[in-house]
């Protein structure tokens, strides 16, 4: 039983093909990667799993729902969250208001309680405000709950992304690059915190460039080349697939093979 | 002493009168960014469909509540038919749409009703109440209180509410926004129906005693902009301490200067306060990344 079926999903920007004929699916728990060469158009993909962007052709389906074209603020209602490759975070709000923005969504209140800001209304928002330390201690950003978002590193940022997608209580979430820009340490935390998420039974679709990572964490692995899926399976498979290696690993096979040894 | 105090008393209900242009400023702003230059049409038409309502025979209550209700709709139909398709333009290119769009209103507010000057009675009369050796009209305690029920109301909405923490978060970043679960369209309809239901209670409450026509509402916008800059743009608290300031700074420049000089001397308050504080008043220090 699949939690996340996307079938022959296609988009077109003016006359190119940026997607076309995409098809994979997702199992509750499962770790699927999207490789390809830059311009592939993974996140091209991303936008239109997430509703970002309306898929000219093809279906995505959640839990047995067709969602295609849902705008994002019901896709994620509806337990699909996502992080952005360049940084979506409320910069001006401190680290913690950040985490606790994702809680609202599960929040039930009324107006009336908040105004006057009556003692379900503080159990609710205490509530969602522990939930939220503990996303950050997760995360590894326990200390720094008070500190503007503005203020902290590139790395510390994904984090937090993560840690607010989290927050959703999502059953899909789709990570796009997690650990670009992060330091080799930073990296292992996040390859750790996926793995951990992954184990409770959420599905997790990702876009990574560091290959080491991807074959260590992934179940299964898509490869695009110009917007189609040339290749999908098991890591070890990939990466001694020659089509492959031919569009996208390239130089990398070597270093690709090494990881998988 | 009793000179003092009548100064005081006018300068604050003239600076309750910007407040609340400034505080209709601050949803809209909250929101996306975007100063609203069509604030004072909201005020304007406030006043004038409340003048032509009640003139058609209604209570004036009904006629207020009535213009404060197709008001906020005009500020819908701004935000759909003039700020939504542009989306993705720069705040810049919005601020400038909300100019033009304030032109038209004012336009087609000579067309549908007329050019003349209009009034309609006080609430509670026009019998000054002596206070200490002042006097002040009824009509400007109503304003007064008009103000401060108005800030209370929007600082409880930002400070405590899901919805007021949506608007604030929806400023901060858009996408972020959605992603965590927020109907950002439908955020920005409902800023600019409060923003427009708050321009049009000002216009109902200070009509009696400023009188209103097709055109007051670009002075009474840049007053209320000033205000709100004062301030400290998009804070409600900023932008009532910065009305009443500026209104009362403008009464005693008139009082004990001349009134020739009181634009002048409150812009140039206001300029000082901007040189030292360019975040205003209460504002927050913007930090953006790069």
């Amino acid at each position: 039983m699949s939690l996340l079926q996307i079938e022959g999903l296609g988009i077109d920007f003016g006359g190119l093909r940026a997607v076309h004929d995409v098809g994979f699916s997702l199992k509750p728990g499962e770790i699927v990667s999207v490789i390809g060469p830059n311009g592939a158009g993974k996140t091209t993909l991303f936008n239109m799993i997430s509703g970002v962007y309306a898929p000219a052709r093809g279906r995505v389906v959640l839990d047995g729902e067709d969602v295609t074209r849902i705008p994002p603020h019901l896709l994620a209602r509806r337990g699909l969250s996502r992080t952005f490759q360049n940084l979506q975070i409320f910069q001006s709000m401190s680290v913690l208001e950040n985490a606790v923005a994702g809680h609202h969504l599960h929040e039930r209140g009324s107006v009336f309680a908040d105004l006057f800001s009556l003692p379900a209304a503080r159990r609710r928002s205490k509530a969602s405000e522990d939930s939220a330390r503990t996303l950050l201690d997760r995360v590894g950003l326990g200390r720094a709950a008070e500190q503007e978002a503005g203020s902290l590193s590139y790395g510390a940022l994904k984090r937090l992304e993560i840690a607010r997608a989290l927050a959703l209580k999502p059953r899909v979430l789709l990570l796009d690059e997690p650990a670009a820009g992060c330091n080799a340490v930073e990296t292992e935390e996040i390859d750790h915190l996926i793995a951990k998420v992954a184990a409770e039974g959420v599905s997790i679709l990702l876009v990574e460039h560091d290959m080491k990572m991807v074959m260590r964490i992934s179940n299964h692995i898509v490869v695009l080349d110009h917007g189609e899926k040339i290749a999908e399976g098991e890591p070890a498979a990939i990466s001694r697939n020659p089509r492959v290696i031919e569009a996208y690993l390239g130089a990398q096979a070597t270093e690709v093979q090494n990881a998988d040894g | 002493m009793p000179e003092l105090l009548q100064f005081l008393l006018s300068g604050i209900t003239v600076g309750a009168v910007y407040a609340l242009v400034a505080l209709g400023f601050t949803i809209i702003y909250n929101a996306s960014d975007v100063v609203n230059f069509a604030q004072g049409e909201f005020v304007m038409l406030g006043g004038m469909i409340t003048f032509f309502a009640h003139a058609a025979g209604l209570p004036l209550p009904l006629a207020a509540l009535i213009a404060i209700i197709v008001t906020a709709g005009i500020g819908v139909a701004l935000n759909k038919l003039a700020i939504e398709p542009a989306r993705g333009a720069p705040v810049v290119s919005l601020i400038i749409i909300t100019i033009g769009a304030s032109i038209f209103i004012r336009g087609a507010t000579q067309l549908v009703f007329d050019k003349q000057i209009h009034r309609f009675p006080a609430f509670s009369g026009d019998q000054p109440i002596l206070i200490g050796g002042a006097t002040i009209l009824p009509q400007s305690l109503w304003v007064i209180a008009g103000a401060l029920a108005v800030f209370v109301c929007l600082w409880l909405f930002f400070t405590r509410t899901l919805i007021g923490r949506a608007v604030l978060a929806t400023a901060n970043n858009r996408v972020a926004a959605q992603l965590v679960g927020i109907n950002t369209n439908y955020v920005m309809t409902l800023s600019f129906a409060m923003s427009a239901a708050i321009g049009a209670l000002a216009g109902v409450l200070v009509t009696p005693i400023t009188l209103t026509s097709y055109d007051v509402g670009l002075a009474l916008a840049l007053k209320g902009f000033a205000a709100a800059m004062l301030g400290g743009m998009g804070n409600p608290k900023g932008a009532l301490v910065g009305g009443l300031l500026l209104g009362i700074l403008e009464a005693m420049t008139a009082g004990y200067i001349s009134s020739q000089y009181k634009d002048a001397a409150a812009f140039v308050v206001i300029l000082a306060v901007l040189f030292a504080m360019p975040q205003g008043l209460f504002g927050r220090k913007s930090t953006d990344r790069v």
